[in-house]
């Protein structure tokens, strides 16, 4: 199998990287968010069948810029991680709205104490 | 321009058997905008993780989908062996590669028949779904159940094929792939079915590339991308070269599907002839603990698979990025400029999996 890399970002530079990364030839192929100590952001790019992971952690009140100006398919992946994680990110290029998956409870991956 | 008019699409319609809700802004006849609406069917199965312990998980990923059912358990087996650093028996890697390429046989014969119903050939959608009864029949006399196997374990397999059995096997892909030979020359060769899909819906490499298509989607568009290649399993053993077609057409996107048939068909023959004898499982003990991103080649194309475990028995992040998840933005892109009643086939043809997308 291909190289797997991770290489941590601040979500300041989340744009400017992803940037250089489309123009080198790298192809997104997901968006991941894990909760555990803050909101850890995996973006991961294929190139060659490398992948390469740009990561940062973050929280539910930072503001995130969307990756859909520069790959505007990223739109579901965002929307997904917004709705289910609560993680505010901003501007996506198709915006659901926390609508996409119509569940009946709010962000299931980041319960509060006191949730329905 | 013509006047403007939004048609819901969906979520149900004869040719969905999944739901989808699509937008479609007409000028018209001409699609000129899709916008898509899923959420009918999500079941919080990344979820459950907290709730299952890793090797419970196994169950509920075969579960994701009822046609990749045991490319998911398998998906996610390799994802925690990674993690483990586990090395399963060799024969295990054969008998899990075999069960892969039968999946992939009756998944794209079921989209075959599906395809054929859209467009009003029903003898064919019949002859279709005949053909892969035979293929459940194989999964049944070797795994017991016909859309869930459960014999994808953590370390290995849970069930062999002995010898005699394998050779059946060979002795049925030998009758199945003369009786789709003759079906594939209706496929290809059939007036009407070329005036529905030659020329509908062209999605070029770049679109391809930049959209972020996988499988035959992006296979039939010219893009020489098969997860396979990597050799993970057997297939670093088996002979072969990824099926590209550069048309981009509902047409190539069928005939990547009929000729990866025959593919798998010939990589299971393969896997007949070099399968090693030996155990099929190893004991695994301990906890995992660490990250790994897994890519297999499921028959809707590149699936991911991102487990991250703490040393605990609960995960704390199973996350799958499903083929069909992939392809939704390519679909858009094939719709647009295409005539509505072109719609149905062009979502059929991107075979999409609602479960997956869903999860």
């Amino acid at each position: 199998m291909g190289q797997q890399t991770i290489k941590m970002i601040s979500a300041n530079d989340l744009l400017v990287e992803t940037l250089h990364l489309k123009n080198n030839g790298y192809r997104l192929v997901a968006i991941t968010c894990t909760n555990k100590n803050g909101m850890e952001l995996s973006y991961s790019f294929d190139k060659d069948y490398d992948l390469l992971n740009l990561r940062f952690v973050t929280d539910t009140e930072e503001e995130i810029s969307s990756v859909s100006i520069i790959y505007p398919f990223s739109f579901l992946y965002e929307n997904e991680i917004k709705e289910l994680f609560g993680v505010n990110i901003k501007d996506i290029s198709i915006d659901f709205n926390n609508t996409l998956y119509k569940i009946p409870m709010k962000t299931p991956f980041n319960r509060k104490e006191g949730d329905e | 321009m013509g006047k403007r008019t939004v048609i819901p699409f969906g979520p149900q319609h004869p040719v969905l058997p999944e739901p989808i809700h699509l937008d479609l802004v007409l000028e018209d006849e001409i699609v000129v905008e899709a916008i898509p609406r899923i959420g009918y069917i999500h079941r919080g199965l990344e979820k459950l993780v907290e709730k299952k312990d890793f090797q419970q998980y196994t169950y509920v990923a075969e579960r994701i989908c009822g046609i990749c059912s045991f490319m998911h358990g398998m998906g996610y087996c390799m994802t925690i062996e990674s993690i483990m650093e586990v090395k399963i028996p060799e024969r295990a890697e054969f008998l899990r590669t075999i069960w892969a390429e039968l999946s992939r046989m009756h998944s794209h014969l079921l989209w075959m028949g599906l395809l054929a119903d859209a467009f009003g050939f029903e003898s064919l959608f019949m002859q279709s779904w005949r053909l892969r009864e035979q293929i459940l029949d194989i999964f049944e006399e070797t795994t017991g159940g016909r859309v869930i196997f459960s014999v994808c374990d953590i370390g290995g397999v849970r069930r062999d094929i002995n010898s005699e059995t394998l050779n059946k096997i060979v002795g049925v892909l030998d009758g199945l792939e003369k009786e789709f030979k003759e079906m594939t020359e209706v496929f290809i060769n059939d007036t009407s079915v070329k005036a529905r899909t030659k020329g509908v819906g062209v999605l070029s490499k770049q679109a391809a590339s930049d959209l972020g298509a996988v499988g035959p989607m992006a296979r039939a568009s010219g893009v020489e991308m098969d997860m396979r290649t990597q050799g993970y399993s057997a297939y670093g053993q088996l002979k072969f070269e990824p099926i590209i077609e550069i048309a981009g057409d509902s047409y190539a996107r069928t005939s990547v599907r009929i000729r990866e048939i025959f593919q798998s068909i010939d990589l299971i023959k393969q896997c007949v002839t070099l399968i090693p004898e030996g155990d099929i499982k190893i004991k695994v003990s301990g906890n995992p603990n660490g990250e790994y991103f897994t890519r297999i080649e499921q028959p809707r194309g590149e699936v991911i698979y991102y487990g991250k475990a703490n040393g605990t028995k609960f995960l704390d992040r199973l996350r799958v990025r499903t083929p069909t998840f992939a392809n939704v933005p390519a679909l858009l892109e094939t719709l647009k400029g295409c005539a509505l009643a072109d719609v149905p086939i062009l979502i059929l043809t991107i075979d999409p999996c609602i479960s997956c997308t869903e999860r």
